[in-house]
């Protein structure tokens, strides 16, 4: 028995992976002590359990333990990386460089940044979704001092070529910052081979708590921030507050099932995807968003012409799916990172971000991909527009009257 | 192997057994993000009105005054830095006696053009009020002053010191972190007497590490410390921690419920563990002062707080010598320099924070144990003498 709505967003969040809130619940119960607590067992038990979890994230990512810092998410990983790099660094310039395709905790962040003085360059993304080499090529200036490119796209889920922006960076002498909130379990990171500088993370995309993430701080060569938050001196006087235990145990097991699992697990959710997308590429006037091939495999999102969004979203609310990312999707605004596709308004209103993960089931995709047939096919014969294109009218030629 | 007995819970406390059964569904079938429009979504943000409605009731404010963040020192940070940041650049007043998550953020305004005031404490640890009004004399922008002291326990008259600063034409913030769920706190009256903002935290009270709240009249205006995506109505982004926020609220409503018999029962145990004390010849700090009734900060002359508290790790009492943040610091506490005690003696400071659990034979056991402890410690160091 299927139970509805199915969740196809695990892009916007992931369940706890029941294995992760087993070993947290502990650390809310009786290993409650404060791990800043120098002065007894309860403070030991806490500390070792936080640096037992700081190897098992730096483990996923081939970093050392000593470069990862603790956050209260990705958001403020972002926060910390862009302006904390940037204030240290301004004495060298005052320029920055990142993707139209950005999250919004990037994007944000640099308009801040802006309105402290520092110049950004959002670049156009291509067709596909991924970075131009040339485009970025061209865009570094003298005083470029930081650029900020995600690993994996939230909406499209296009993997960005991370590795060579990494090398003109290094050989540049600019900072890269590279946002992996989405990226971690799904593809591989070794920051051993790439040459990033900060490094972004989130537990809850990737079956662990929400409320923890982490900056990777390379260390060799050193990269220096500016704190952001202030107080106990906490993490290397990085990041000040009390460090929640039971979170960060939770992203360390997370993390850890991740480096152990992720391998069978991409190719289970490829296989679930691949039959999605086959199921739904039937439909007439259907386009994908974003590469297909370097694209991480839980991520589809596709555009149906001709169907209004909202009324579809309606009409399939037995999957829990998103149109656009968690985070915009209250606003009526097409998404922004379709738009920077090239995606005319109308398409990416009726775009679906469906994203598949670690318990989605073949069943679960057979009944999204009835249900799409179904609805799809049942809101076009609604559709006045619809019935022209069948009549074979052009409809970028129809002039429309004005209310 | 018996367990250890608790006795910091200034420094936090474990999760009341009913906030961890209110979590649970948030850390399995209710995982969804609260920004999502879905019913996962839907459910998510649901609960996090209802703890924000929580969090206002327990503490007389109104939902919408409500901001949660992932601690008190990022509430601390974010009204500090945030409130400054649409201010001009002109005094800012906290006490001596502030935690450093205070302390820090105003000493980087320090640097960014802010003129600094540190308000002195009299022995006690109360705010010297005379350095007070000197203070308030030069129109301060912003005051910040804790309710309750983490290290001392003693609590300042905050409704009449916001009342000066509101004369004098200031917002006033009260870290409210130690206060919250041991005192009768009031956002409503607090507010009426010229508070403008207050900060609590649930790993404190019951709650769980990695939520807390910054209560804020919507007059004050903030600049965010974390953008993107303009959660918390734009004064703070990222996911929503909903699992903790639900434990917040529900231990902020437990506190409410229980603060005026713990106070009580606190206080009667607080007063055998001080008479034993003084029977042992402990000095104790801010005893003239009105303090919390579960905290209780002393020492013994010419023994090393740290080394007393490993001795009683041993014993299996867990006690702090200082505040929990700044344990890795040898310096002696800066609360200490401030009530003008001498460095020898504040680095033989101890402090036992009493909480719900504690009984009065795990305070009888304590002195006894104390009393053996202290004894030995006296004997090796006359003999090193």
């Amino acid at each position: 028995m299927l139970k509805l709505p199915i969740y196809l967003d695990y892009s916007a969040t992931t369940p706890v992976d029941p294995r992760v809130a087993e070993k947290m619940i502990p650390y809310l119960v009786e290993k409650f002590g404060n791990p800043a607590s120098r002065s007894h067992s309860f403070g030991w038990e806490a500390e070792a359990a936080i640096e037992e979890a700081r190897e098992e994230v730096a483990r996923l990512v081939n970093a050392d333990p000593k470069e990862i810092v603790w956050t209260s998410g990705a958001t403020e990983s972002n926060n910390l990386a862009l302006k904390g790099a940037a204030q240290f660094y301004a004495g060298k310039g005052r320029h920055l460089i990142t993707m139209k395709t950005e999250h919004k905790a990037v994007l944000d962040t640099c308009r801040e940044l802006e309105r402290q003085g520092f110049t950004v360059t959002y670049l156009d993304v291509m067709e596909n979704g991924l970075l131009d080499i040339d485009v970025f090529k061209a865009a570094l200036r003298p005083d470029t001092i930081l650029v900020s490119a995600m690993f994996v796209n939230n909406e499209i889920g296009v993997i960005q070529p991370i590795a060579e922006i990494g090398e003109i960076c290094r050989s540049k002498g600019v900072l890269l910052h590279v946002d992996a909130a989405q990226a971690t379990g799904k593809v591989v990171i070794d920051l051993e081979a790439l040459k990033v500088d900060l490094m972004s993370f989130s537990a809850h995309k990737t079956y662990g708590p929400k409320g923890i993430g982490a900056l990777y701080v390379r260390r060799k060569p050193r990269v220096r921030l500016t704190a952001q938050m202030h107080g106990g001196g906490h993490e290397r006087g990085f990041r000040s507050g009390t460090l929640p235990t039971h979170q960060i145990v939770g992203m360390g097991e997370a993390f850890r099932l991740a480096r152990l699992e992720m391998g069978a697990e991409n190719e289970r959710i490829r296989m679930l995807r691949d039959r999605l997308l086959k199921g739904v590429s039937d439909i007439d006037e259907v386009y994908v968003n974003g590469d297909l091939e370097r694209r991480v495999p839980h991520n589809l999102n596709a555009s149906f012409a001709y169907v209004e969004g909202e009324s579809l979203l309606m009409a399939i609310k037995d999957l829990a799916v998103s149109s656009g990312s968690a985070c915009t999707s209250a606003s009526l605004e097409p998404s922004y990172v379709l738009r920077a596709l090239g995606r005319e308004d109308e398409l990416a209103h009726s775009s679906i971000r469906f994203t598949l993960g670690r318990f989605t089931t073949a069943e679960e995709i057979d009944y999204a991909i009835r249900l799409l047939h179904d609805k799809i096919g049942r809101l076009r014969e609604l559709s006045p527009l619809w019935e022209m294109v069948q009549e074979g009218v052009d409809l970028s030629t129809v002039q429309w009257a004005a209310h | 192997m018996f367990a250890p007995i608790y006795f910091d819970h200034n420094a936090t406390t474990p999760a009341d057994p009913a906030v961890i059964d209110a979590m649970l569904p948030y850390l399995s079938t209710q995982f969804g993000n609260a920004s999502s429009r879905h019913e996962y979504g839907r459910a998510a943000r649901r609960a996090i009105d209802e703890a924000r409605n929580r969090v206002a009731t327990a503490l007389g404010a109104h939902a919408t005054e409500v901001v949660f963040t992932s601690g008190g020192s990022e509430a601390n940070n974010l009204l500090i830095k945030g409130a400054t940041a649409c201010l001009k650049p002109g005094l800012l007043a906290v006490s001596a006696i502030e935690h450093p998550c205070v302390i820090k953020p105003a000493e980087q305004l320090a640097r960014r053009g802010w003129t600094l005031a540190r308000v002195a404490v009299d022995a006690a640890g109360r705010i010297d009020v005379d350095d007070y009004a000197a203070a308030m004399a030069h129109k301060p922008r912003l005051v910040s002053l804790m309710l309750a002291n983490n290290e001392t326990g003693v609590i300042q008259d905050i409704e009449a010191l916001a009342g000066r600063a509101r004369a004098a034409g200031a917002w006033f913030h009260t870290d409210a972190v130690q206060a919250v769920g041991k005192l009768p706190v009031d956002f409503r009256r607090l507010n009426a007497a010229g508070v403008h903002a207050l900060t609590l935290s649930g790993h404190k009270i019951g709650g769980p590490k990695g939520a807390a709240a910054l209560i804020v009249d919507k007059r004050v205006e903030l600049e965010p410390l974390i953008a993107g995506g303009g959660h918390e109505r734009g004064l703070r982004s990222g996911t929503e921690n909903v699992a903790a926020i639900v434990g917040l609220g529900v231990a902020c409503q437990l506190a409410a419920e229980r603060q005026a018999a713990l106070a009580v029962d606190l206080g009667q145990l607080r007063g055998k563990l001080e008479r034993g004390l003084l029977g042992l010849g402990a000095t104790l700090f801010g005893q003239a002062a009105d303090r919390l009734s579960n905290t209780v900060y002393f020492a013994f002359a010419g023994i090393d707080g740290e080394t007393l508290v490993g001795q009683l790790d041993r014993a299996g009492y867990a006690v702090a010598s200082g505040a929990a943040c700044s344990s890795a610091n040898p310096e002696p506490s800066h609360v200490l320099r401030a009530m003008g005690v001498a460095p020898d003696l504040a680095r033989s400071a101890v402090r036992v924070s009493l909480g719900r659990g504690n009984t009065g034979g795990q305070i009888e056991g304590f002195l006894g144990t104390l009393q053996l402890t202290v004894g030995r410690l006296q004997q090796l160091t006359a003999m090193a003498v």
